[in-house]
């Protein structure tokens, strides 16, 4: 499971380790077995509709639940019993949970008073969390004074002022519009990289797992369906779940016809035609296996040549996104695939229309074997 | 919206039926003749010698002790009790309190009265204290029942306050007491105001339970209001309600303008 | 979600122990003592009751458990009357209560919502003026020469004095005037939930404006209706102050005669074993109260 992580050192030990976690409450399992591992510096994302089990995670990392089973470390020491108050660990709450009878001000320093730091410090910190944030003119305001953004970041300056070494983040982006959202994501990004501090994120949203995060845990069913980069896991998702959750993606099913050094060659009778697919585990003749491909990744010919990977087909719809369009493909077996394609040309040479003919085809290591 | 004709005439004679006797009282207060009912002249007099009957005046001012020591504690009980039923984890202990909590709310005052003293009486025979009904008995009588009311009042509040503002402090570093006085109490602080004069109000009212558990010298302002219209009208009385009734006006108009410049001053301040 | 104190356990233990410990000692407990004074037998003596403990000797406790004043209560007629009669007078004036409050509380859970509040607090504000004085005002307005009859006589509407004072009628003038919020109230909680398009979608479905309340309001309101009329019903059952003031001698309550069996004939057995009995009795309708409040809790959330 090791990947490559960009600007991290994984031979370090996790700052989080999550150890046969269970939640569960009476028959129901919110969060089943999960074993997973944090590192320092990371921004890191759990990913899942709601029931995952995503939020209760991330609630048992803070305190506020305890597990059923399993242990938590957090920089190698066992936290699992340790009341929220004395964790290292702060969390910015969905509902940003500002103190609504203190000033912004008072808000930032609650958690530093508790601390029992001094008051210079305080205000030294405090202003700098201010500046952070760029909410220095709010400072007197209550938080029904301010508007829904500007109470986003009070919440993120509230939980950063202690320069916890992990910050815990629920849904940070849910209540934005999509401009603004847009936008803080990557003022999110850069404060975690100018800290240097761990960005634990819950969202339902993928593009914000994608566009924000180190890695992506991918969670259903109070389970991890997969651990990656966000590029890893849109290339190379590992389940069909994991496959049609981000983005659109092609799956042909099919039954592998033989074994070759990197590659496997599948018959696909969905796609009336044999595939090939870049492969590095040996499978057995005859096994069940999808293929999956991204639309993106189709590239269109003039003509069928000999070999694997080509599929012939009639155009059944457009749709056009702007920047890009979406094709929508009958082949003759009667599936129906999705072929994208950047506008790049302009208006007047437009490439397609409806009920024209193409044929398409990829590279064998533009598609993923999934076994499950 | 449709206004029924039936419906508002309802609520206005409803509203009518409810402030016609207060009305009167107000009115015959001002009663030259001492057949309150019957009208001979404008006259404060009957102010004059409410304030300077000893008995009504020691009375109140006992009952004005009894009704804020009382509500006090019941303050502290009922809240006590509210965080309990709110949030605490469901369990067979939470629901008994619950139901054993709601019973002073309904329970006829006979009952409580009675009950009460034979439990001072028996007390006192096995330790000694309380050394004879008075005040401490009838100021324990009267934060027992509204302990009850209070728990009612505070409870709708911390029900309906955002749980994630005391998960925050936690997480910020304060454990659940500082949590609690920090954050939880000034946010519910309206409603334990609200309980507390709630409290305050029945205590003042309360006559059944305060002539059982009362003993000699510890008479409250209930007891001799009772002991005098039993005997029938009475002008001091008329006094003493129109007296009443004007301190709760006030109070009424003054916390209602408080409340409105507060309102003002913050929609101002927003953006 | 709950939140779950799970990490400071011994603060969550004292602060549920002490509401417990306080209403043990101040409210359950005093409940045994009464179950136990009502099977004492008077004496003339202060307190005015013999111990149960007779006797302790040889190891041997010698207890005297009297049951003559259940039996009493059973065979004389006065306190089966006193019951009945007060079972009467609660059920009339719970429905009288429900007959005024209902329209009340229906009218301003319909009121445009900035009237919503001010209607309310008129409704609770005499509640904050003495109980006590207002029934008293009502004698002022219900005697002889009161002002209820000095109005009509002068209007000509009557020649002679109605007699209401000390009458059953100036009983159930007092407890429903003295009541009314404890109905108007939940009645209100329950009525401003209605949600209007179901009104709206009743009468899209061919159904007349009485047809609508009969058959989508009420139906709907009945819990905020129950437990309006327990919370009336339960502790006008042992009234003391309107039937003493109001009723006459002639007027019959338990709440009346246990106050006398009490302070007049310092019977306290006997008053003790009155209680007990109105206690069995208003077990019934205090599940029921609690019944339609934890259905009103499951509504709420």
């Amino acid at each position: 499971m090791n990947q490559v992580v960009s600007n991290l050192v994984l031979d370090e030990e996790p700052i989080v380790k999550i150890e046969g976690v269970t939640k569960s409450f009476g028959s129901v399992y919110a969060v089943d077995d999960i074993n997973l591992q944090i590192y320092r510096g990371e921004f890191f994302s759990l990913l899942g509709g709601s029931g995952c089990g995503k939020t209760t995670l991330l609630r048992m990392l803070a305190g506020f639940e305890a597990p059923t089973q399993g242990r938590i470390y957090i920089d190698g020491k066992d936290i699992t019993d340790v009341p929220p108050y004395r964790r290292p660990i702060n969390m910015m709450f969905q509902s940003y949970a500002l103190f609504p009878h203190m000033t912004v001000e008072d808000n930032i320093a609650f958690g530093l008073k508790q601390e029992g730091m001094p008051a210079e410090g305080i205000k030294e910190r405090v202003d700098e969390m201010l500046e952070l944030v760029q909410v220095t003119q709010f400072k007197q305001r209550k938080p029904h004074q301010l508007s829904g953004g500007q109470r986003q970041r009070v919440a993120l300056a509230r939980a950063l002022a202690k320069h916890p070494r992990i910050l815990l983040l629920d849904e940070p982006l849910g209540a934005l519009d999509k401009k603004l959202r847009e936008k803080t994501q990557f003022e999110l990004v850069n404060i975690q990289q100018s800290l240097g501090i761990t960005f634990i994120v819950v969202t339902h949203d993928q593009e914000e797992a994608m566009t924000m995060s180190n890695r992506v845990a991918l969670m259903r069913d109070g389970r991890i369906e997969q651990i990656d980069t966000p590029r890893m896991i849109y290339e190379f998702p590992r389940s069909r779940y994991a496959a049609s959750f981000f983005g659109s993606i092609n799956l042909f099913s099919g039954t592998v016809t033989d074994q070759l050094d990197d590659a496997v060659n599948v018959y696909s009778e969905e796609a009336g035609a044999a595939l090939q697919v870049t492969h590095s585990h040996p499978l057995a003749i005859g096994t069940d296996v999808t293929i999956a491909v991204r639309p993106e990744k189709l590239r269109l010919i003039p003509e069928v040549i000999d070999g694997p990977n080509m599929l012939q087909g009639v155009i059944a719809e457009i749709a056009y996104l702007g920047d890009m369009s979406t094709y929508h493909i009958d082949l003759p077996t009667g599936k129906r695939i999705q072929f994208t394609q950047s506008n790049s040309q302009p208006l007047a040479e437009q490439p397609f229309d409806w009920g024209q003919m193409v044929t398409l085809t990829w590279q064998p290591h533009a598609a993923t074997v999934l076994t499950e | 919206m449709k206004r029924s004709p039936f419906l508002i005439s309802a609520m206005i004679l409803g509203y009518a039926f409810l402030y016609g006797p207060i009305v009167s009282l107000i009115v015959y207060s001002f009663n030259d003749s001492r057949l309150v009912t019957v009208w001979s002249g404008f006259s404060t007099k009957w102010y004059g010698e409410l304030l300077h009957n000893e008995q009504i005046l020691s009375a109140a001012w006992l009952s004005i002790e009894i009704a804020a020591v009382s509500a006090t504690i019941a303050t502290i009980l009922g809240t006590l009790t509210a965080l309990v039923l709110v949030r605490f984890k469901q369990s067979r202990m939470r629901i008994a309190l619950d139901t054993v909590v709601a019973a002073p709310l309904v329970m006829p005052e006979v009952i409580i009265g009675l009950s009460l003293l034979l439990l001072f009486i028996s007390i006192e025979q096995l330790i000694g204290w309380p050394a004879g009904r008075g005040q401490t008995t009838i100021t324990i009588a009267h934060s027992t029942f509204a302990m009850a009311y209070i728990t009612v009042v505070v409870r709708s509040r911390l029900a309906h306050m955002d749980q994630s503002l005391e998960e925050a402090a936690m997480d910020l570093g304060a454990h659940p007491l500082k949590v609690f006085f920090l954050i939880t109490m000034p946010i519910i602080a309206p409603s334990l105001m609200a309980g507390w004069l709630l409290a305050f109000t029945l205590s003042m009212d309360d006559l059944i339970v305060a002539s059982f558990v009362s003993g000699p010298g510890s008479t409250t302002l209930p007891m001799v209001v009772y002991s005098s219209v039993r005997l029938g009208v009475s002008p001091e009385i008329n006094a003493l309600a129109t007296i009443m009734v004007g301190i709760v006006g006030l109070s009424v108009v003054i916390a209602g303008r408080v409340l409105y410049k507060q309102q003002r001053s913050s929609l101002a301040k927003e953006i | 979600m709950m939140q779950r104190f799970e990490n400071a356990n011994w603060g969550k233990t004292l602060v549920a122990a002490v509401p417990w410990l306080w209403l043990g000692l101040f409210f359950i407990l005093p409940f045994l003592f009464v179950l136990k004074i009502s099977l004492a037998e008077p004496q003339l003596a202060q307190p005015p009751y013999q111990d149960l403990i007779r006797e302790v000797s040889d190891g041997v406790v010698t207890l005297v458990l009297n049951f003559g004043n259940y039996q009493l209560l059973l065979e004389d007629s006065l306190y089966i009357n006193a019951l009945l009669s007060s079972i009467k007078v609660a059920a009339i004036s719970t429905g009288f209560a429900i007959l005024i409050g209902y329209p009340m509380a229906y009218g301003i859970a319909r009121a445009p919502t900035h009237w919503r509040l001010p209607l309310l607090m008129l409704i609770i504000l005499p509640f904050w003026t003495s109980f006590l004085i207002r029934v008293y005002a009502w004698i002022g307005i219900l005697k002889g020469n009161g002002l209820l009859n000095q109005a009509l006589m002068g209007l000509g509407v009557i020649d002679a004095p109605l007699e209401i004072l000390y009458t059953p009628t100036a009983v159930y003038i007092g407890i429903v005037y003295s009541y009314l919020p404890f109905i108007v109230l939940p009645l209100y909680a329950t009525l401003v939930r209605l949600d209007e398009s179901l009104l709206e979608a009743a009468a899209d479905l061919g159904c007349p404006p009485i047809r609508q309340f009969l058959l989508v309001t009420l139906p709907l309101s009945l819990p905020g209706l129950i437990a309006g009329a327990m919370l009336v019903f339960i502790p006008v059952m042992g009234e003391f102050v309107v039937p003493d003031l109001l009723g006459g001698p002639d007027s019959l309550m338990i709440g009346k005669l246990m106050w006398s069996e009490f302070f007049s004939n310092k019977d306290w057995p006997l008053a003790s074993s009155l209680a007990a009995i109105l206690l069995m009795v208003l077990v019934v309708p205090f599940a029921l109260l609690r019944h339609m409040e934890r259905k009103h809790e499951e509504m709420d959330q």
